[in-house]
């Protein structure tokens, strides 16, 4: 896409006394378009046309008019909101304390929070958000990165023995709803204030660094583009909650494709049929239609600690997207392997996590992956799942600890089976490295893919429904 | 009535209707009828998105034309269909005319049936056109719809092009089962809507059932909150708190105890693990009675 120039837009303007805010605004749209949020020149007019129609003095009206203007799913609200701090920052001062107020002392900062976070006072705890930044997070010097400063205000603030202290001084009694209200609410309160304190340690860096810079630096991926062995917990909740979007987008595609596959070669003998009623002219050509089956699918998933996570998204994924296949299994394995497919196939998937954990029968000897055993076992007890209408999909870094491969288990299921297929997380150029024996298994399967993210994924799965 | 002058106006009248919009709501709603562009709204079921066009008609003192989408709708029932039997009728009424003369007559306005779309673009008083659930629709009909979006104008072949008389002022919801597409969100303002705040939710509760008491309001907001936090499959709207607040006023109660919420909880949560779960997660006991 190209970018049009300052002069472009601005000819286009309509009002002369904006001429500060277009720039700025055509600088945040080139920063937003490098984060992934798609916004198109006449998105950009249209934030142009909006901001002369509304009171430029209110950060709120100004923030709700772009984003209205610009981001066109709620996916892509998080990057732009913290873009919009670092273009737009509020206002130093703006009913916080002055720069250069005391450093407070840590206990007499708690003590107050505590109190505060009781009050539920936002404006309070944004304040006091400042004052920590102030006191134990100051940006200084060129170098460290946002995480480093939050990391170190946190190292002086412990949110969790807050909450501790904050419940134990309300005078509400243990195990009563109120009480669980209480809790929900301060957790929320103190989320609240976590995002307050990283908004001002940003704003802070913007003030020493320039907006580009930092905007650079600041973008996180969206849920779908993380890296599956770089998830926190933070961004597992919102991959969790995008799998099932995902899942429903990739069926309707499916469901389109499948739609146009169908129709299939000119149906000569019936054409010719239809032919006679026109004499013999042959208006309404008949075809074919192709049957369209749908695979089965078998999935075959280390769930080991280093790989969890993509297992776990691999295996939410397929079970989303059921109703494409003509059958899911899984089954899971960690040195030993154990069907799972009851676990998901009931459609809770917190609940499923869970229970893979306690339920199955995933550990054999000492917990670490041995794909060779594993292999084994499946092979001894469900190689009959296998059909020639079958596709297997197996899951893992082919990491196995130096133990047997057993890779003519892959050979006889790839022999059995329609397709055979391996989704490796780690990047491909890592590959053989140190104990991954991916080349050695590789061997056996159709095709060896690497899938780091969620869109990695739905980009495979949409390849063999 | 007159048109909006600040989102803050915006947010006041709508207030007085009985409908409580937050700052993100107001300023779209300004700002769509300022750039005259449609707002697309995006958000889970039941927060209020068709509620918004029901109150903006009501504000701008406009007719509400409502296109409810399904799959399989189409141009005959959403835009014009030409009316065939009246068109039969015609002709037979005086055979033996020519053609050229027919053709001319049978193809005028008196032989268009207008459905909601035509009908919203042609109408010269104030309106507002709420598409509802568009996602539900197949591609071929969104692309139908961009012509009307971007021009407010309809192509009718035997008729010409029927501009806007006066531009509608439109609203289109989504339930987000699908993406639209790139065309159409481009076309529009774009606004996602989200379970409101507390604060918010309790002054709704109390405008649309006014005989609940602040404490209970205040009480049984903040359960629902806590609630919508847990990994539900059906999350409780804020049409569901409003039965709520209804059921537990019906039946007299005044705080949510455990007998409160054993009893009544099944208007929030409507499936039947999501209940275990929100049971278990307020720490309700099992009833005593039952054993």
């Amino acid at each position: 896409m190209t970018v049009p120039t300052a002069g472009e837009v601005a000819a286009q303007g309509p009002d002369p006394a904006l001429s500060g805010l277009q720039p700025r605004l055509l600088d945040f749209t080139r920063a937003l378009r490098r984060a992934g949020v798609p916004v198109a020149v006449s998105d950009g007019l249209d934030a142009v046309r909006a901001v002369t129609h509304i009171d430029l003095l209110s950060r709120r009206q100004l923030h709700e008019a772009l984003a209205a203007t610009m981001v066109k799913s709620a996916g892509h609200r998080p990057a732009f909101d913290t873009l919009f701090d670092v273009y737009f920052p509020p206002r130093v001062g703006a009913g916080g304390p002055d720069a250069d107020v005391a450093p407070r002392d840590v206990g007499d900062l708690l003590a107050e929070l505590v109190q505060r976070l009781l009050d539920g006072d936002d404006t309070d705890l944004r304040r006091l958000a400042h004052e920590a930044v102030e006191s134990f997070g100051r940006v200084e010097g060129r170098d460290g990165s946002p995480e480093y400063f939050t990391y170190r205000v946190f190292r002086s603030i412990n949110l969790a023995g807050v909450l501790r202290r904050a419940l134990g001084a309300a005078a509400v009694d243990e195990g009563t709803v109120d009480h669980r209200l209480l809790r929900d609410e301060l957790e929320l309160r103190l989320r609240h204030l976590r995002e307050e304190i990283e908004a001002e340690v940003r704003r802070r860096m913007v003030e020493r660094r320039g907006h580009e810079d930092m905007a650079r630096r600041l973008v996180r991926a969206l849920p779908e583009d993380v890296d599956f062995f770089r998830v926190t917990a933070d961004e597992q909740a919102e991959m969790r909650r995008a799998v099932r979007p995902l899942a429903r987008r990739l069926a309707t595609r499916l469901a389109v494709k499948r739609r146009r596959a169908k129709r299939g070669r000119l149906d000569a003998r019936r054409t010719l049929r239809a032919a006679l009623g026109t004499g013999g002219v042959p208006i309404a050509p008949a075809w074919r239609s192709r049957r369209v089956t749908r695979p089965e699918l078998l999935l075959l998933c280390d769930v080991s600690g280093s790989v969890a996570a993509f297992a776990k998204f691999t295996l939410m994924f397929c079970h989303a997207l059921q109703g494409q296949f003509a059958r899911v299994r899984s089954f899971a394995f960690i040195d030993t392997v154990d069907e799972v497919t009851a676990l998901f196939e009931e459609g809770d998937f917190t609940d499923a996590m869970q229970r893979l954990n306690t339920e199955a029968d995933l550990v054999w000897l000492d917990g670490h992956s041995d794909y060779g055993h594993a292999f084994e076992r499946f092979h001894a007890g469900w190689a009959d799942a296998v059909t020639p209408r079958t596709t297997v999909l197996v899951l893992g870094d082919a990491r196995n600890n130096y133990r047997a491969a057993n890779d003519w288990v892959l050979a006889d299921l790839r022999r059995r089976g329609r397709r055979l297929y391996w989704l490796n997380p780690e990047p491909a150029a890592t590959w053989n490295s140190g104990d991954s024996i991916a080349r050695q298994y590789g061997r056996h399967c159709d095709d060896m893919v690497e899938c780091r993210t969620l869109r990695q994924l739905a980009a495979f799965v949409e390849r063999i429904a | 009535m007159s048109a909006f002058t600040s989102p803050g106006e915006v947010a006041k009248r709508l207030a007085d209707v009985g409908y409580l919009p937050d700052e993100s709501i107001a300023t779209v709603a300004f700002l769509a009828e300022r750039l005259g562009k449609p707002v697309l709204v995006e958000g889970p079921a039941g927060v209020g998105k068709t509620e918004l066009a029901k109150a903006i008609s009501q504000v701008l003192d406009a007719r509400l034309v409502r296109l409810q989408c399904y799959e399989g709708l189409d141009e005959a029932k959403a835009l014009y269909e030409w009316n065939y039997s009246k068109q039969l009728l015609r002709i037979q009424a005086d055979a033996g005319r020519g053609w050229d003369e027919a053709h001319d007559d049978i193809f005028g306005p008196d032989f268009l049936l207008t459905r909601p779309l035509l009908e919203a673009i042609s109408a010269d008083a104030a309106t507002v056109l709420l598409v509802d659930e568009i996602d539900k629709v197949d591609f071929e009909f969104e692309a139908l719809l961009l012509e009307i979006l971007s021009d407010f104008q309809v192509t009718i072949p035997e008729l010409g092009t029927v501009a806007a008389v006066r531009r509608p002022y439109v609203v289109l919801t989504s339930n987000n089962t699908r993406e639209l597409s790139e065309a159409l969100k481009r076309r529009c303002l774009y606004l996602h809507m989200d379970y409101p705040d507390v604060d918010r939710e309790r002054d709704i509760v109390r405008t649309r059932v006014p005989g609940v008491s602040e404490h209970l309001a205040d009480q049984l907001v903040r359960i629902v909150r806590s609630l919508r936090q847990l990994d539900l499959r059906k999350p409780p709207a804020v049409a569901e708190t409003l039965d709520w607040a209804q059921a537990l006023l019906e039946l007299g109660f005044d705080t949510v105890d455990d007998t409160a919420a054993r009893t009544t909880l099944s208007v929030l949560l409507k499936h039947r693990s999501d209940l275990t779960k929100g049971l278990a997660h307020l720490e309700v006991p099992a009833d005593p009675s039952a054993g």
